[in-house]
C-alpha cells in the first residue's frame, strides 16, 4: 500500500502547524519524520490518523484520494498508530486491550476472549514478541506495553504503522529490540512512519528521512547523512553537536548522600539505600530509564519528598527534614523534571517566573511590598543573558516555546550563588539549538566550582554532560562509572545488570577501567 | 482525554514566523483591535448582559397580560401583538432604569438621584464581600462560606457597636475591626482544616454557614444581644458613635460604607498585584505544584488566604450593620454572602471589575423592585436576568458562539472531535 499526503495544510488560528506538506510513503518502507518539538510532526500524523481535519490538501492511498473523518476511517483504511503515551487500559489483560474497540462476540453477545488470545499468540509468535495474552498490562515493562500497542494495530490489519516518538520511554536495549521488530515488520510488507527527534536512531533504521521545520518540509536526507547534517537541517542552522567541555577538576567533596531511602505515598520503596557524593566542580549524571527512582531522589534532596532513612549533607549541614524553602535557602538550585507542572506558573509573566523562589527576598521585596522595578530589571537582564526569546518581561511564560521556558527556569535557578545545583531532565522537550546553550550554562556552573547533579533519561545527555555517571535501576544505584564507559555497558546497567557482568556481556571495558565500591558508591 | 489538546504550547510552532510581516495593513489592525475588544473579558461581559436582557425581555412579554390578550388574535391583527410586546418590554425596562439609576420623571433633583444612591447603598456590602471571595478565587480556594462570615462579621461588629461605649472615631473603627476579626477567624477555621486535614473548604465553609446562622439566631435570644424588656430577635440600635455616617444627609441611606468599599477595592488591588502575599496567593492558586517547588508553603497559604478572604467578607457584614441596618437581626445578611460569589465571578475576581459588577447587581435588584411596583412584572424576572448573566459569563465560549466571535486563543478553543 502506498500512502501519499499532498499539500496538507493545517492551521490553528494564526499558527500554521502544517504548511503544504507533501509526503510519499512507499510500501514496505521505513520513513522517518525528523523534526524538533513543535515542528508539526505530531499535527501531521494526527491529520493522517483522522484526529484532525486538514484545512486543505489530500490524502491518497494507492493513488485514490480518501477522506478520514475520524480515527475509525483511518483504521479501516489500514493505518495504525502507536501514540507516544500508550492508549492501554492498565488493569486489562493484553488480550482484552487488543480486542478493545473492535470486540468479537459469540452468540448472545458474549465476548470472544479466546479468539483475541489466539490472535495475540499468533502475531506474537510471527514477530517473536513473546507476549502472554493473559498478562495484565500494568505489570508489564514499558517496552512490552509498546509491543501490545503494535499488536493492537496489527490485529486491525494495519499496513502503515505510525510510531510517535516510540523510543522516548525505552532503555537502549529495548530500543534495539524495537528496531529489530521494525525491520521484521518492514520485511512483512508493513510501512512504518517513525516520528522522532533522535538522530542516531533515524540513521540506524530509516530508508527515507523527511525533515520538517516550522510546519514545512525542508528536505529529504539519506540515512547515510551525518548527524550534524541532519541536525542542521532540523534546526535551520549549523549546530555544534557534542559539547567540548574541559575535563572536570573536582575539588573538595561538599555534598554527600548516605543510605538514603525514600518511600512513595503508597509505601513502595522508590529510592533504596542510595549513597553517593559529589565534589565541587564536577557533574554527577544520574542515568536510568524513567521511573527508577531518579526523580524521587532529586526531590528528596530538595525536601519535596520526605526521606524515610539516611542522611543528606551539604557542607556538613544536614538537609534531611528541611522544607523546600529552607533547602533552597541553603544554596541549592533546583530544576524540576516537568517545567510546566513544577517549574513555572504558566499564567505568570516571564518576570514573575524569574523570581518565583526569590520574590520575598531583597531586592525583590521590601517588607511585604514587591519591588516591581527590580523584578522587571532582573527580567531584562536574564532575558538578555540567557537569550530568552520573548516579547518582553510581561509576556506570559505559557506563550513561550519549550526551550525558552526551560531557559527561564535555568536562568532563575542559576542566577544566585549556589552550593549545589540539581537539574532533572534539563533539556526534555527542548529544541537542539537550546540544548546546546543549556548544556554550556550547566558546564559553566560546574566550572565555577559548584557540585552539579544532572538527572536524565537521555543517554546522550548523560554521556555528554556527566563527569561520572550513576546508573539507577529500581531505586538502587547499580554502579557509578566514568563517562567514558561504553554505551552498551551503560544500557545493560540501566536494565539492572551490574557493571562487571555488563562488561563481560559486551566484551568491552571502559577506557579507564573503573573500580566501584558499592558501599560508598564512589569511584576510586 | 483532557490531554488531547490539539496543539500544546510546546507543540505549537511560533506564530511569529519570519515571513509574517511585522507591519500590518490598516484593515488588519482594525480587525485586531475589534478582536481584542470583543474577545476580551469585558466585551464578553457586556454581551452576556445584553443577551440576558433579551431573554428577560422575552419572559416579560410572555407573562404580560396585554400581550397574552393580543396574542389571542395575532393573525387578524398582528400589530396589536407587537405593539403590546414592545410596550411591555420598554415599560418594564424603563421602570427598572428609573428605579435603579436615574428617575427622570421625578420632580426634584434629590428624588431623581435617590435610585442611584440606593443602588450604591445595596452595592456596598456586595462589593466588599465579593472582594473577599475573589481573593479566595485567585488563590485557588472556593470560599462558599461568605454568607456565614458576613453574619459573624455583622454579629460581632454590631455587638461592639451597640454594647460598648467609646469615643466617636475609635468606636466605629473598633466595631469594623470586630467584624474583620470575626469573619477572618470564621473563614480561618476552614483554611486551617484544609491545611491540616485536607478537609475541602467548600464543604467546611458551607457547613459553617449554618453554624453562623443558628449561632446568631441563638445569640439574639440571649439578654446580651436583645433590647431590654423585649423578646424580639433584634438587637439594640447601634450607638451613634459607631455608625457609619450618612454621605448625603439623612434623606438618603447612602453612607460612608461606600467609601470603605472603594478603599477595600484599592487595598485588595495592592495586595494581589503589589505585595509578596498576593504573589504567593496567585502562584499557589495558579499552580500549587510550582509554588511548592519554589519553596512556598502551600498549606499555610491556605490558612492565610482564608483569613484574608474572611476578613473582607466579615467587614462587609460589619458595614451592613453599622451603616445600613443599624441593628442586628437574624436576617441581617440577606443573601449578601451568596450574591457576593456571583459578583466576584461577574467581576472576574478583579477589584475594578467587582466594583462595577457589584453596582450592576445591586442596580438589578433595586430596579427590579421598582419594576415590579410600577408595571406588575414579577421581580423573579430580575433573578432570571441575574442568573443568565452569570451563566453566560461563566461560559464565554457560549457567548462567542452566539455572537460568532473569534476565540482569543484559537489553538486551544478548537476542540478535537476525537
Amino acid at each position: 500500500m502506498k500512502l501519499e499526503l499532498r499539500g496538507i495544510t493545517k492551521s490553528f488560528g494564526p499558527l500554521v502547524a502544517n504548511d503544504h506538506i507533501d509526503l510519499v510513503i512507499e510500501e514496505g518502507e521505513i520513513h522517518a519524520l525528523l523534526g524538533e518539538n513543535g515542528a508539526g510532526k505530531s499535527t501531521l500524523m494526527n491529520v493522517l490518523f483522522g484526529l484532525y481535519q486538514a484545512d486543505s490538501g489530500d490524502i491518497a492511498i494507492d493513488d485514490v484520494v480518501t477522506t478520514f473523518r475520524g480515527p475509525g476511517d483511518a483504521l479501516a483504511a489500514g493505518i495504525g498508530m502507536v501514540h507516544q503515551h500508550f492508549m492501554l487500559v492498565p488493569v486489562f489483560t493484553v488480550a482484552e486491550n487488543v480486542m478493545l474497540g473492535h470486540e468479537q462476540t459469540r452468540a448472545g453477545g458474549f465476548l470472544d476472549l479466546d479468539a483475541a488470545r489466539e490472535r495475540v499468540r499468533e502475531i506474537s509468535a510471527r514477530f517473536g514478541f513473546g507476549l502472554d495474552p493473559d498478562a495484565v498490562v500494568e505489570d508489564l515493562p514499558v517496552g512490552v506495553q509498546q509491543r501490545v500497542e503494535i499488536v493492537k494495530a496489527l490485529t486491525r490489519h494495519a499496513k502503515i504503522l505510525i510510531l510517535d516518538e516510540p523510543t522516548a520511554v525505552l532503555t537502549p536495549q529495548e530500543t534495539d529490540e524495537l528496531i529489530a521488530i521494525m525491520r521484521q515488520l518492514k520485511d512483512a510488507g508493513t510501512s512504518i512512519v517513525f516520528i522522532t527527534h533522535k538522530l542516531r536512531e533515524v540513521r540506524a533504521i530509516a530508508d527515507v528521512i523527511t525533515v520538517i521545520r516550522r510546519g514545512k518540509v525542508v528536505g529529504n536526507a539519506e540515512p547515510t547523512a551525518s548527524e550534524s547534517e541532519l541536525a542542521s537541517l532540523m534546526v535551520g542552522r549549523s549546530v555544534l553537536l557534542g559539547l567540548d567541555k574541559t575535563p572536570a577538576e573536582p575539588g573538595e567533596v561538599t555534598f554527600t548522600v548516605e543510605n538514603l531511602t525514600v518511600l512513595t505515598p503508597t509505601g513502595h520503596v522508590a529510592v533504596d539505600d542510595v549513597s553517593f557524593s559529589v565534589a565541587r566542580g564536577e557533574i554527577l549524571a544520574v542515568a536510568g530509564v524513567q521511573g527508577n527512582g531518579q526523580t524521587e531522589l532529586a526531590e528528596a534532596i530538595i525536601g519535596l519528598q520526605e526521606a524515610a532513612a539516611g542522611s543528606i549533607r551539604l557542607d556538613g549541614k544536614e538537609l534531611r527534614g528541611l522544607t523546600p524553602d529552607e533547602a533552597l535557602g541553603s544554596g541549592i538550585g533546583f530544576v524540576p523534571e516537568d517545567r510546566k507542572v513544577d517549574g513555572l506558573v504558566l499564567d505568570f509573566s516571564v518576570a514573575e517566573n524569574l523570581v518565583l523562589d526569590l520574590y520575598h527576598k531583597s531586592p525583590y521585596a521590601r517588607g511585604i511590598a514587591l519591588n516591581l522595578a527590580e523584578i522587571r530589571s532582573n527580567a531584562v537582564h536574564r532575558i538578555d543573558e540567557y537569550d530568552i526569546r520573548t516579547q518582553g518581561p510581561g509576556e506570559h511564560v505559557g506563550k513561550l516555546s519549550g526551550g525558552n521556558q526551560q531557559k527561564v527556569v535555568l536562568a532563575r535557578e542559576l542566577s544566585r550563588p549556589l552550593k549545589l545545583f540539581i537539574a532533572n531532565q534539563p533539556t526534555r522537550g527542548v529544541d537542539v539549538g537550546s540544548i546546546e546553550f543549556l548544556h554550556r550554562r550547566i558546564v559553566a556552573e560546574r566550572d565555577g566550582g559548584t557540585p552539579v547533579i544532572i538527572v536524565s533519561t537521555e543517554l546522550d545527555e548523560v554521556v555528554e554532560l556527566g563527569d561520572r555517571i550513576a546508573v539507577m535501576y529500581r531505586g538502587r544505584i547499580v554502579g557509578i562509572v566514568p563517562s567514558t564507559t561504553p554505551r552498551d555497558v551503560l544500557g545493560l546497567m540501566m536494565a539492572g545488570v551490574p557493571l562487571a557482568d555488563a562488561i563481560e556481556q559486551t566484551g568491552r571495558s571502559p577506557r579507564a577501567t573503573p573500580t566501584t565500591d558499592d558501599e560508598t558508591g564512589q569511584t576510586l | 482525554m483532557s490531554d488531547q489538546q490539539p496543539v500544546s504550547m510546546d507543540e505549537a510552532p511560533n506564530p511569529r514566523t519570519p515571513d509574517a510581516k511585522p507591519e500590518e495593513s490598516g484593515v488588519g489592525r482594525a480587525a485586531q483591535v475589534l478582536r481584542e475588544v470583543t474577545t476580551g473579558s469585558f466585551g464578553v461581559t457586556v454581551l452576556a448582559f445584553v443577551l440576558a436582557l433579551v431573554i428577560g425581555g422575552i419572559l416579560i412579554i410572555a407573562v404580560n397580560e396585554a400581550v397574552i390578550t393580543a396574542a389571542g388574535y395575532i393573525f387578524s391583527k398582528p400589530s396589536d401583538f407587537f405593539n403590546a410586546a414592545w410596550t411591555a418590554v420598554s415599560e418594564a425596562y424603563s421602570a427598572m432604569f428609573r428605579g435603579a439609576v436615574f428617575n427622570y420623571d421625578a420632580t426634584t433633583a434629590a428624588r431623581a438621584l435617590k435610585p442611584l444612591t440606593e443602588t450604591m447603598t445595596v452595592a456596598t456590602p456586595l462589593i466588599i464581600a465579593a472582594l473577599g471571595v475573589a481573593v479566595g478565587f485567585r488563590a485557588g480556594l472556593f470560599n462558599i462560606g461568605a454568607q456565614g462570615q458576613v453574619i459573624m462579621g455583622a454579629a460581632i461588629g454590631g455587638y461592639v457597636g451597640f454594647a460598648w461605649d467609646l469615643p466617636v472615631v475609635l468606636h466605629l473603627l473598633l466595631a469594623l475591626l470586630g467584624g474583620v476579626l470575626a469573619g477572618g477567624v470564621w473563614a480561618g477555621i476552614a483554611g486551617f482544616l484544609r491545611a491540616r486535614t485536607g478537609a475541602h473548604e467548600v464543604i467546611v465553609t458551607i457547613m459553617l454557614n449554618y453554624v453562623a446562622l443558628y449561632l446568631v439566631a441563638f445569640l439574639l435570644t440571649t439578654s446580651a444581644f436583645t433590647r431590654e424588656g423585649s423578646n424580639q430577635p433584634k438587637s439594640p440600635g447601634v450607638k451613634s458613635t459607631a455608625q457609619l455616617p450618612a454621605l448625603l444627609g439623612d434623606q438618603f441611606r447612602l453612607n460612608a460604607g461606600f467609601l470603605v468599599a472603594i478603599l477595600a477595592a484599592i487595598v485588595v488591588w495592592w495586595l494581589m498585584t503589589r505585595s509578596t502575599w498576593g504573589f504567593r496567593f496567585r502562584a499557589v492558586g495558579s499552580n500549587p505544584h510550582a509554588a511548592r517547588t519554589a519553596g512556598m508553603a502551600v498549606s499555610s497559604s491556605f490558612v492565610l488566604v482564608m483569613v484574608v478572604s474572611g476578613a473582607l467578607t466579615g467587614l462587609a457584614g460589619a458595614v451592613q450593620v453599622l451603616g445600613t441596618e443599624k441593628a442586628l437581626t437574624g436576617g441581617i445578611a440577606g443573601s449578601i454572602g451568596f450574591d457576593a460569589i456571583t459578583v466576584a465571578l461577574l467581576g472576574r475576581s478583579k477589584p475594578l471589575g467587582i466594583f462595577f459588577a457589584g453596582l450592576l447587581y445591586a442596580g438589578l435588584n433595586v430596579g427590579g423592585r421598582a419594576m415590579e411596583g410600577a408595571t406588575g412584572t414579577p421581580i423573579n424576572i430580575v433573578l432570571v436576568i441575574q442568573s443568565l448573566v452569570v451563566l453566560f459569563i461563566a461560559a464565554p465560549p457560549l457567548v462567542r458562539a452566539i455572537f460568532r466571535l473569534p476565540a482569543p486563543n484559537p489553538a486551544l478553543a478548537k476542540g478535537v472531535s476525537a
